[in-house]
């Protein structure tokens, strides 16, 4: 049973209030609350055992080596891994990108090499490959959308060629909303060129709905554990794990090594050998405590819930006067986004009349400035929406936006 | 926000002055606010007086959030007449001072772009 009210509770920053006002928080899409159970995971590793991992031989240590590791068994079995030893612990889904970039790209991309993207990237997802094909050589491609804000798959398909060493594309897009059918996209991918590596941007997919690696036939997945309840800096990519042990370490020195001499160094296995240094222990414990959170609500669960905000804010935005959507337009095809605009209001001062309310919505390009100037768009503006929101909160921002229109165009 | 958005602020947003192009500036220039894509294109035709330039006219046009529209009409309404170089002395407190209103941290970019391309564009200029 799925009661956002219960759930609210165990949010504590619902509590607060701005002015005696509540707090409207759709803006989960950038990043979402935080229930108690997880920060009482993490104040319990600072208060029980805040020690480092992996060295020491006693209790303290061994008991903060185990919860850490616990998290990357709990990782691995929420997103399908055949393994724990597939999961790499990074800062977010932006660095778990750069790892691949700087390990796997330097040490296979060429100027023979062909990198596919497509036009509905995160930032995240395009400046690291721009990056990497400006120094390799490596010719980069984007596939676009269709008019109804679905993937060209077609288009994807036709630039996969026998050069494809990489394809890079997300789940979900973090503006539209899309939902990408990743498995016939990735079937026809790998028909095109079975050799193509691909790359999964999972951050907008992973917090919202079941998702199953192993069965994509895919090679990486990323993700951030902050847009799922977990705190900030943590993040995993997930990999398969052949292709992690051929690939050269990203950073080095402590924690990532197994015999250091003055003169050379043996690595760890994977995934310890990405993960030099004293990681964020307990961000990742964090991340355990928020998969614990999603699993016991169940993500088919989380998914309808989302799906059902969703529908309704579909309906409700759809029938204000001004108000255009960017997106698929039926609920089931997309994940808890809605980007708009509003005629002769800019998003920047639709979110600051908001905010005068308490409703935190993101103006703006959302860190996809090509998507937009591919829609031709300045700006739009985008709420978003997560286990904690309601049909109320839609009302308010429909309540908001009416109030913004008035002000600007009365 | 009801001390932000003042109706001096709306009625510029609204009606903003200088809104256009000249027929025959002598300098152009454009900038964008890539954070909410707000662009604005400056054009001013220069007089050259003994000594000194003067702003003789001055048009904006692009578009953006109500900040930056009313930021570069009044902007636009206050240059016309005076200096490059009175103008070049020109910061952030003038413009907003000149909005009469105060700004989120996140909001001053919105009020200072139309200064930075006024600005850019004068330095632009040949004659």
């Amino acid at each position: 049973m799925f009661d956002t009210h219960l759930i609210r509770k165990d949010f504590p920053i619902l509590t607060r209030t701005i002015h005696g006002k509540p707090i409207v928080y759709l803006d989960s899409t950038a990043s979402s609350l935080k229930p108690k159970l997880v920060l009482d995971a993490i104040m319990e590793y600072y208060t029980k055992f805040s020690v480092n991992i992996f060295r020491g031989i006693y209790t303290l240590s061994e008991e903060a080596t185990q919860k850490y590791e616990d998290a990357r068994v709990k990782v691995a079995k929420f997103i399908g891994a055949k393994s724990e030893n597939e999961i790499v612990f990074v800062r977010n889904a932006t660095e778990a990108i750069n790892l691949v970039a700087a390990t796997w790209g330097r040490a296979h991309l060429d100027r023979e090499s062909e990198i596919v993207s497509t036009v509905m990237e995160h930032h995240a997802n395009i400046v690291p490959w721009q990056e990497i094909s400006q120094k390799s050589g490596a010719k980069l491609s984007y596939a676009g959308i269709t008019p109804d804000y679905e993937l060209d798959i077609d288009h994807l398909e036709k630039l996969i060629t026998s050069r494809t060493k990489l394809v890079v594309l997300t789940y979900v897009s973090n503006v539209l909303g899309t939902i990408n059918p990743m498995k016939e996209v990735i079937r026809r991918i790998k028909s095109k060129n079975p050799k193509t590596i691909i790359l999964i941007d999972g951050a907008q997919a992973v917090p919202h709905m079941s998702v199953d690696v192993s069965t994509f036939g895919c090679d990486f997945f990323v993700f951030s554990g902050h847009k799922m309840l977990a705190p900030t800096g943590v993040g995993v990519l997930w990999g398969k794990y052949d292709l992690l042990q051929e690939m050269p370490p990203y950073q080095t020195g402590g924690e990532m090594i197994k015999e250091v001499y003055l003169e050379k160094t043996i690595f760890k296995d994977a995934p310890h050998k990405f993960e030099a240094g004293t990681p964020h222990i307990a961000g990742t414990i964090g991340l355990g405590a928020a998969i614990d959170y999603l699993s016991t609500l169940g993500m088919d669960a989380v998914r309808k819930h989302e799906e059902e905000v969703t529908r309704y804010a579909l309906k409700v935005l759809g029938q204000l006067k001004g108000v255009k959507i960017f997106g698929p337009e039926r609920a089931e095809r997309k994940g808890g986004v809605v980007a708009f605009t509003v005629l002769g209001v800019h998003p920047h001062d639709l979110a600051q009349v908001l905010d005068s309310d308490n409703i935190c919505i993101r103006s703006g390009n959302h860190c996809a400035m090509p998507l937009h100037t591919y829609l031709k768009l300045s700006a739009t503006a985008r709420s978003s929406f997560y286990i904690y929101n309601t049909k109320e909160e839609v009302d308010l921002l429909a309540g908001g936006i009416e109030k913004a229109t008035r002000l600007f165009n009365g | 926000m009801d001390n932000l958005y003042r109706d001096n602020i709306l009625d510029h947003y609204k009606n903003p002055r200088n809104f256009g192009i000249l027929s025959d500036p002598s300098v152009i220039s454009e900038e964008e606010n890539p954070s909410c894509g707000d662009r604005i294109k400056i054009q001013i035709r220069i007089k050259e007086l003994p000594g000194k330039k003067m702003i003789e006219d001055i048009r904006f046009s692009g578009e953006g959030c109500a900040i930056s529209i009313a930021s570069a009409s009044l902007l636009t309404d206050f240059v016309k007449g005076k200096t490059k170089e009175e103008v070049l002395t020109l910061k952030t407190e003038d413009i907003l001072k000149l909005l009469g209103t105060v700004l989120t941290p996140a909001r001053i970019k919105c009020a200072t772009l139309p200064l930075e391309v006024v600005h850019k564009t004068l330095l632009l200029a040949k004659v």
